[in-house]
């Protein structure tokens, strides 16, 4: 009996029970939207928020230190009827295409070696992805050093089977490709090394056919290697495209830290125009409507991009 | 992270000619470092002379310390140390947990947040700079070390990456026997997921420590040369107020040796991870 006494009643016990589950389930609900806020919230405030907002202030008249007001799309007006806009736009797509195309066939080249049974794998991929730990303000600070007018390496080189010295700074399609292959230096062993991780996930029974029917080494590659890292490919052109679009420490460094990209802009890309708009001549209304522009060029190209990906593979 | 299992069954053998062309990219690839040493370890007439030198020569201590004098490399460096050592704390517990629930737990909304998350990779961060500019300036932020910590706290890339590694990982009954056992979603997440991340959070946090240590546009806007990170005083190195191109180099090395020590002790791991963060894209 006093046993039985010092016992909480039955009903209280399943109440209690039922109060805990209770909340466990709910802690149970609520946990993965816990878990996902921090993410969100921070994407929100440093991420969404100043997207939306460049559109806002590409509206006003907005100057480094002062408030803004409201000029319609003047910004707009004034970013095209500028030639220096139209070079920026021009440049970027050039040190675009001189980067990006010469990265990716070299990156898919060095996937295929790298894709042998062989000694010393390790130490080559480490030696590929070496580069892209290196920032860009380093890099491109020992490359202005090799491709120096009158004492650098590769002049010296080019010396040496009888070219001329290149002015590697001034001239203006000599300056885009020495600022295109720091970024094809930086970038190509990573690449290759997404390439070659796609490589290995296509089936070997693929090859072990190919070989049945008589397809040499080349004609494996095209037909086999080649279809099956399609979707790889898309991948890493939207990545590089949206990359190249955004080129500027390159330029800035590789001109002595000045944001017009040489004496006549030979090599100013949007995000210099961008950087020069806003912080070197203080006007941030016009910094945020290239910006906006930018964006939206991101926007196209990706779509661009994926209608592309979508009609080949609707022939193929 | 079992990317690199080979497939030697039918993979080609390196010939000769494999090896030669591994060994040229690879010394076409690793030339600007050892050409970092040389121009950092001489003095500045000898790199305006032409053939340029070769070799190694003796003033690299010399060079290293006119360099930490400089644009205030010594401050840089533990800057960056600081930026790059808080982005990665937060960014990789912040990606394991949003990583986890998208991996493991059921909610409602959960497919349609998870490629949201996913297509913020697509957006690049410098389009917002001048908003998030303006925005620091209220805060009273600028200049400061946080105007650059705060937007870098969370990744998308992370969180993908970690909800790709803990799919795989973390086996559903071992979270149902916690659940029998009445643990709670926090003790669940300390006691089971956590152990069973650490691996995936390790190959992450070095790939955010580099990324945070090599940031450039973002803190070239945000901060100025009187409180620098390594990125921003190099940018200042090279803006030609330092005529000497040894304590340029030298300062170029000490700026990236911290980042390039890590890689060359965890390349392994590193190739690793970035070949799994993509291999599912």
């Amino acid at each position: 009996m006093t046993l039985t006494l010092s016992r909480p009643e039955p009903a209280v016990v399943n109440r209690r029970r039922a109060r805990r589950s209770r909340l466990h389930a709910f802690e149970a609900r609520s946990a993965p939207y816990v878990y996902i806020a921090p993410f969100f919230l921070l994407f929100a405030a440093f991420g969404l928020f100043p997207l939306i907002d460049t559109a806002w202030i590409s509206l006003h008249r907005y100057r480094l230190g002062s408030s803004m007001s409201f000029i319609g799309l003047d910004n707009f007006v004034w970013l095209f009827t500028n030639p220096a806009f139209y070079n920026a736009l021009l440049k970027t797509f050039t040190i675009g295409v001189l980067s990006t195309v010469p990265q990716l066939l070299l990156a898919l080249g060095l996937a295929h070696l790298l894709n042998h049974r062989m000694r010393g794998r390790t130490f080559f991929r480490v030696a590929m992805l070496m580069p892209y730990a290196t920032s860009v303000a380093a890099a491109t600070l020992v490359f202005a050093q090799l491709f120096s007018r009158d004492a650098g390496l590769i002049n010296w080189l080019l010396g040496v089977v009888g070219v001329n010295p290149v002015d590697w700074r001034n001239g203006s399609w000599a300056a885009q490709i020495a600022i295109s292959s720091i970024i094809i230096w930086r970038w190509t062993g990573y690449n290759a090394l997404i390439y070659l991780a796609g490589m290995q996930s296509i089936p070997q029974d693929l090859y072990e056919a190919a070989a049945l029917d008589g397809a040499n080494g080349w004609q494996q590659f095209r037909h086999v290697t080649l279809p099956g890292l399609r979707p790889t490919i898309l991948f890493t052109i939207v990545v590089s495209t949206i990359g190249a679009s955004q080129v500027f420490g390159e330029p800035l460094i590789f001109g002595g830290g000045a944001a017009e990209g040489g004496a006549l802009g030979q090599y100013q890309t949007l995000g210099l125009f961008l950087y020069q708009q806003g912080w070197q001549i203080g006007q941030l209304g016009r910094a945020a409507a290239v910006a906006w522009v930018m964006f939206l060029l991101i926007v196209v190209l990706v779509l661009v991009n994926a209608a592309l990906a979508r009609r080949r593979e609707r022939s193929a | 992270m079992s990317v690199f299992v080979p497939r030697a069954r039918g993979l080609l053998v390196a010939g000769p000619r494999t090896y030669a062309a591994l060994v040229a990219t690879a010394f076409v690839f690793l030339l600007p470092f050892y050409y970092l040493v040389v121009a950092a370890s001489r003095p500045m007439a000898e790199m305006a002379q032409s053939p340029p030198p070769l070799t190694p020569g003796p003033l690299l201590f010399s060079n290293i310390a006119k360099a930490l004098d400089q644009q205030n490399i010594g401050l840089a460096l533990v800057n960056s140390l600081v930026v790059a050592g808080v982005v990665t704390l937060s960014t990789v517990l912040l990606c394991t947990l949003a990583g986890y629930a998208f991996a493991k737990l059921g909610f409602r909304g959960r497919g349609p947040l998870f490629a949201l998350a996913v297509g913020t990779m697509m957006i690049p961060p410098s389009l917002g700079v001048v908003p998030l500019y303006s925005l620091m300036v209220a805060l009273g932020l600028a200049g400061s070390l946080a105007s650059v910590i705060l937007p870098s706290l969370v990744a998308a890339f992370g969180v993908f990456f970690m909800r790709q590694y803990l799919v795989q990982a973390l086996p559903d009954e071992l979270l149902d026997a916690a659940k029998v056992d009445g643990a709670t979603a926090l003790r669940t997440v300390w006691s089971v997921v956590l152990p069973i991340a650490r691996p995936g959070m390790a190959v992450l946090g070095m790939l955010t420590f580099m990324t945070a240590w090599n940031d450039f546009f973002w803190p070239v806007i945000a901060l100025d040369t009187t409180n620098p990170t390594v990125q921003v005083a190099l940018a200042a190195l090279g803006g030609g107020y330092v005529p000497d191109t040894g304590v340029i180099m030298a300062g170029t090395l000490v700026g990236t040796l911290p980042v390039v020590v890590v890689f060359l002790l965890l390349g392994r791991q590193i190739v690793g991870g970035i070949v799994a963060g993509a291999v599912k894209a």
